[in-house]
């Protein structure tokens, strides 16, 4: 120790500059290794940190790779789901009934707006229309999104709009206007009840569909066609593999597989023919249906009031929605499938033909109507809707002159059990299997039926009057028509489709000849065919028939009235008289053409059609409905 | 022989004899140009090859050799006259720019109009040259009482460069000081007395810290809890560094720095660039050219004629490699995240050329050694 302090001592004296503001140079040689120590030591350090940072790096980059690598990869690449475009759907003619338009729709970047949102908001409703019940969805969907993805905060932005905000883009970070396609009805209500339509994809919906394939999906049918063909329209979604920047940008696309659009669906379905419905009921509620016997395809399925399923693509307003919804005739009702109507007279026919081939009547058995039926042992009388009745009548005339008597007779001597049997055979009592959701079975009572249903025995009473379609005796415009069609082809038909078998591609098989229509076990005998055929065509035809002022004199029209009551009458009682609409009876007709001698007739040259109408509080089906019918048989038989 | 050169020099052709006693290192000098051009290569890369960034760093580069060469020309002794006033012009400035500084967040910068110039800067140079005069004209090695002065003159410009505040250059200022006092020879129980000292200070400086100081520590210690605010430059700088591999994925093929995942891939980041671009094999080599030139600095440093040069020259050099430590270690996950560029590497101008200044003044002290051997 004293040694070093000597040491240190010399130094100073040996200083050759003598000054102490000059260092002294290194001469110690003590100090001199002491200092060389510390630089070894520096070294020392050196390659140790250096080593360690090398294993650092070694760590991160050789056994922690894959998981580093993976890391990045997750980083920089995305799978974008690429939306398939939705088929189109045409009418027969090729006419586009529901089409994909393009618009555009106003989105926001949680994560990227520069501003508070509520300010934001504010901003955005000086230049385009946000009403509360859009900024309250928008708020959900805020919610329920991660903060990088665009939330939509308006669809179908009209062009001013984009405009506007295309102007200002620069300004609005976070604010996206992005194409898309949406659909559009462009017959707006014409075809509602049939095309349905599509709407944004609900809760409900997430919870039934194929999540991957809607990845990327906005709309999915709600109704009608739309949503019974949405397998077929959807298509599959694509997808694109893709490579983004920190802020989520696309910079380049790695891979993709396109999306596959949808079928474009071609329905049998008639615009020309639609339009003659829809004009011809006016205003009117009810409905309309008609279709090919021939093949089932289905010309025209209307039902009244209708309304515009543009509006409820993207959301409904509830003023809109509630506007509906109070709407007394309403038209949110699918008349066509689900209306359920008591068929009345136009059950006749074909309660005629099952009596026939039950051969519980003959084509020149007498009857005589006084106005008046009774059941053996009963006081209960049912009455003629021709005061004093018809007269001395056969089963011809019973249909022309809709002579109810014949038919309180007929359904006694059937029972209601073979009532039942015969007219299901045309397809009553059950859905006739159309390719739409939703439809009713209607009902065809019989004993088990009112036990099962009701618990009850059945009445004789209520046979007879099954007889002239009352009692319980509910059908659908649908089913109308399908049984009518049999009528025509005298066979049973192929089921009603809007998009039949011959739409789709065509099958190697050999098409199997007409079954021919069983009643009681039996095929139904031609003359019997041609008897009913014959009445039909006098109902429209004959001076006596209730239909003779729909008559035309360019084709053959085969028709049957009937009249639903609204409001059963009260035995003996005087016909309600009254201007009330909601009490006046429903109209119903049932007809097809060509029919009679005109029965394929080449020079007409257009296949046979069968319609049914239904009018509501229209009051008489021939006056009501028969119009109707004649209006869409005739667009159809006399186009050019 | 030395009346001859003086002869020659009055008598003889200036140029010739200019060029004549032009004297570098060729190693350092050689470890300095490869290090710029890994610094092109990356920044070229980093910058999605930018050229106009390219030829700015360029010029950058050509600045700091002229500083470098012309710096290590200089004789040692006029370094050691001028620093008592560097360091008084020093302090001053880090006064000033308190005052009138300007900056986001934090006033760093004096405008000069014509340029603008961060005095933070000049004291990596200006501290070590003060603490090494300071030193060298007391008794080797110091005792207590000379210590305390040093420590002081060595307080005074880190604290006011942390409160402007940029605690990071403020740490690495201390460093370059304690570094002159640790090749000054400094007794080791000082130094450990220090080291107590310092891991007795942290509560304290944590209660002065800024909050957002505070957080960049708290997401080195866990960058999991904020992945995607504090702790994303972490996360994704070592997902670019792991996902290099053995030998990365290319040059210009860094998919975290050109995808924008990686923050100022071009500046404080460039080491992941590099990681990830050429892999460890990269990355071993950037550390081994490091490590080459510090070795090579400290030996030419240890050669100094006099205590000032060794101290000086020590310092500067370690703190060099300093640098490199706290920067790699920041890009791989072992520091917080501080403003520290990759000496020489990283994007920008005044690190380079305060950088390769340091070089110049080593190169100097080297040059004149010969004088007691």
């Amino acid at each position: 120790m004293a040694g070093r302090r000597k040491a240190r001592f010399q130094e100073r004296m040996l200083d050759p500059s003598g000054r102490s503001s000059r260092p002294a140079l290194v001469q110690d040689h003590e100090l001199r290794a002491r200092l060389l120590r510390r630089s070894l030591l520096a070294a020392i350090v050196v390659l140790m940190t250096m080593l360690a940072l090398a294993g650092r790096y070694w760590y991160l980059q050789v056994p922690k790779y894959q998981q580093y690598v993976s890391r990045s990869n997750d980083n920089r690449l995305r799978l974008h789901a690429l939306p398939p475009s939705r088929g189109l759907i045409y009418d027969r003619q090729g006419v586009v009934l529901a089409d994909n338009r393009p618009a555009y729709r106003l989105e926001i970047v949680p994560e990227r707006i520069d501003r508070s949102m509520d300010e934001l908001l504010q901003e955005l409703a000086q230049r385009v229309r946000l009403n509360e019940a859009t900024l309250k969805t928008f708020r959900q969907r805020l919610r329920a999104q991660p903060a990088f993805t665009p939330v939509v905060l308006r669809y179908d932005l009209n062009e001013q709009e984009v405009a506007r905000l295309a102007v200002e883009r620069f300004r609005l970070p976070g604010v996206e206007i992005t194409p898309y396609l949406t659909r559009y009805y462009p017959f707006a209500s014409l075809f509602t009840h049939v095309l349905g339509y599509v709407g944004r994809i609900s809760a409900a919906d997430q919870a039934t569909l194929d999540r991957q394939n809607y990845r990327a999906t906005n709309y999915i049918g709600k109704s009608g066609v739309e949503a019974y063909y949405e397998p077929q329209l959807h298509g599959r979604s694509g997808f694109q593999q893709v490579e983004t920047n920190a802020a989520g940008r696309v910079v380049r696309v790695i891979r993709q597989q396109d999306a596959i659009s949808g079928d474009n669906l071609h329905l049998s379905l008639d615009l020309q023919l639609q339009r003659s419905a829809a004009l011809a009921l006016g205003d009117r509620a009810g409905a309309v249906v008609a279709m090919l016997p021939a093949s089932g395809e289905l010309l025209v399925l209307y039902s009244a009031p209708s309304y515009d399923p543009n509006l409820f693509i993207n959301g409904i307003s509830s003023n809109d929605y509630q506007a509906l919804l109070s709407n007394p005739l309403r038209p949110l009702f699918n008349r066509a499938l689900q209306g359920g109507y008591e068929p009345g007279s136009t059950l006749k026919p074909f309660i005629a033909l099952t009596a026939l081939a039950l051969q519980a009547v003959d084509a020149d058995e007498v009857f005589v109507s006084t106005g008046e039926y009774r059941l053996p042992n009963s006081e209960r009388s049912y009455r003629d809707w021709k005061r004093g009745g018809h007269g001395r009548v056969v089963l011809r005339d019973g249909i022309v002159q809709s002579v109810n008597t014949i038919f309180y007779e007929l359904a006694r001597r059937l029972g209601i059990d073979n009532l039942h049997d015969g007219l299901s055979q045309f397809g009553f009592g059950a859905p006739v299997g159309v390719d739409l959701h939703g439809e009713i079975s209607g009902v065809l009572p019989s004993r088990a039926w009112k036990q099962a249903r009701l618990g009850e025995v059945w009445f004789p009473g209520e046979t007879v009057i099954s007889g002239i379609g009352q009692g319980y005796n509910v059908v659908t415009p649908l089913q109308l028509v399908h049984a009518t069609a049999m009528l025509a082809a005298r066979a049973p038909v192929p089921t009603p489709q809007l998009r039949p078998a011959s739409a789709q591609p065509p099958t190697p098989a050999e098409p199997a000849s007409p079954a021919a229509l069983l009643l009681n076990g039996q095929p139904v005998q031609p003359q019997h065919w041609q008897l009913v055929e014959q009445a039909m065509v006098d109902v429209v035809h004959s001076s006596t028939g209730t239909a003779r002022a729909v008559a035309s004199d360019q084709f053959i029209m085969a028709g049957k009235s009937g009249t639903a009551q609204v409001y059963s009458r009260v035995q003996g009682a005087e016909l309600l008289e009254t201007d009330q609409r909601e009490l006046q009876d429903h109209a119903l007709f049932i007809a097809y053409a060509p029919a009679g001698q005109s029965r394929g007739d080449r020079a007409l040259a257009r296949p046979a059609i069968a319609v049914a109408v239904v009018v509501e509080h229209g009051g008489g089906g021939s006056t009501a409905a028969a119009p109707v019918a004649r209006a869409v048989i005739e667009n159809w038989l006399q186009r050019p | 022989m030395m009346s001859r050169a003086l002869e020659q020099s009055r008598g003889g052709r200036l140029p010739q004899r200019w060029w004549a006693q032009f004297r570098v290192d060729g190693w350092l000098l050689a470890g300095v140009l490869l290090l710029m051009a890994a610094g092109l290569l990356a920044i070229y890369s980093a910058s999605e090859q930018n050229l106009a960034l390219l030829y700015r760093q360029l010029i950058r580069y050509g600045i700091a050799l002229l500083v470098m060469l012309t710096l290590s020309q200089l004789h040692p002794r006029y370094l050691r006259i001028w620093s008592p006033w560097f360091y008084a012009g020093m302090l001053l400035l880090l006064g000033l720019v308190l005052v009138v500084g300007s900056g986001t967040g934090a006033s760093r910068w004096l405008d000069l109009g014509v340029l603008r110039f961060q005095p933070a800067e000049s004291s990596k140079l200006a501290v070590p040259m003060m603490l090494a005069w300071t030193l060298s004209r007391l008794q080797l090695p110091p005792g207590l009482f000379s210590v305390l002065p040093a420590l002081l003159l060595l307080l005074l410009p880190c604290a006011l460069i942390a409160v402007q505040p940029d605690l990071g250059t403020a740490i690495m200022i201390a460093g370059s000081g304690l570094l002159v006092l640790f090749f000054s020879g400094i007794a080791w129980r000082y130094m450990l007395a220090a080291a107590l000292t310092g891991v007795a200070a942290v509560p304290v400086v944590w209660s002065l810290l800024h909050e957002y100081q505070r957080n960049r520590v708290r997401t080195f210690l866990d960058p999991e809890s904020d992945p995607l605010g504090q702790g994303w430059n972490i996360i994704q700088s070592m997902t670019a560094v792991g996902s290099g591999g053995w030998h990365g994925k290319g040059w210009l093929q860094g998919t975290q720095s050109h995808l924008e995942f990686l923050p100022e891939p071009h500046t404080d980041f460039i080491m992941a660039v590099i990681a990830e671009e050429f892999g460890w094999f990269g990355v071993a080599l950037m550390l081994l050219l490091y490590a080459g030139i510090t070795l090579r600095g400290l030996y030419l440093a240890a050669q100094g004629r006099d205590s000032f040069a060794r101290m000086l020259g020590s310092a500067l050099i370690m703190t060099f490699f300093f640098y490199v430590v706290v920067n790699t270690a920041m890009v791989s996950g072992l520091l917080p995240v501080v403003g520290v560029p990759l000496p020489m590497v990283s994007y920008g101008g005044s690190s380079a050329v305060t950088l390769a200044a340091g070089f110049g003044i080593l190169l100097s002290l080297y040059k004149h050694r010969k004088i007691w051997s």
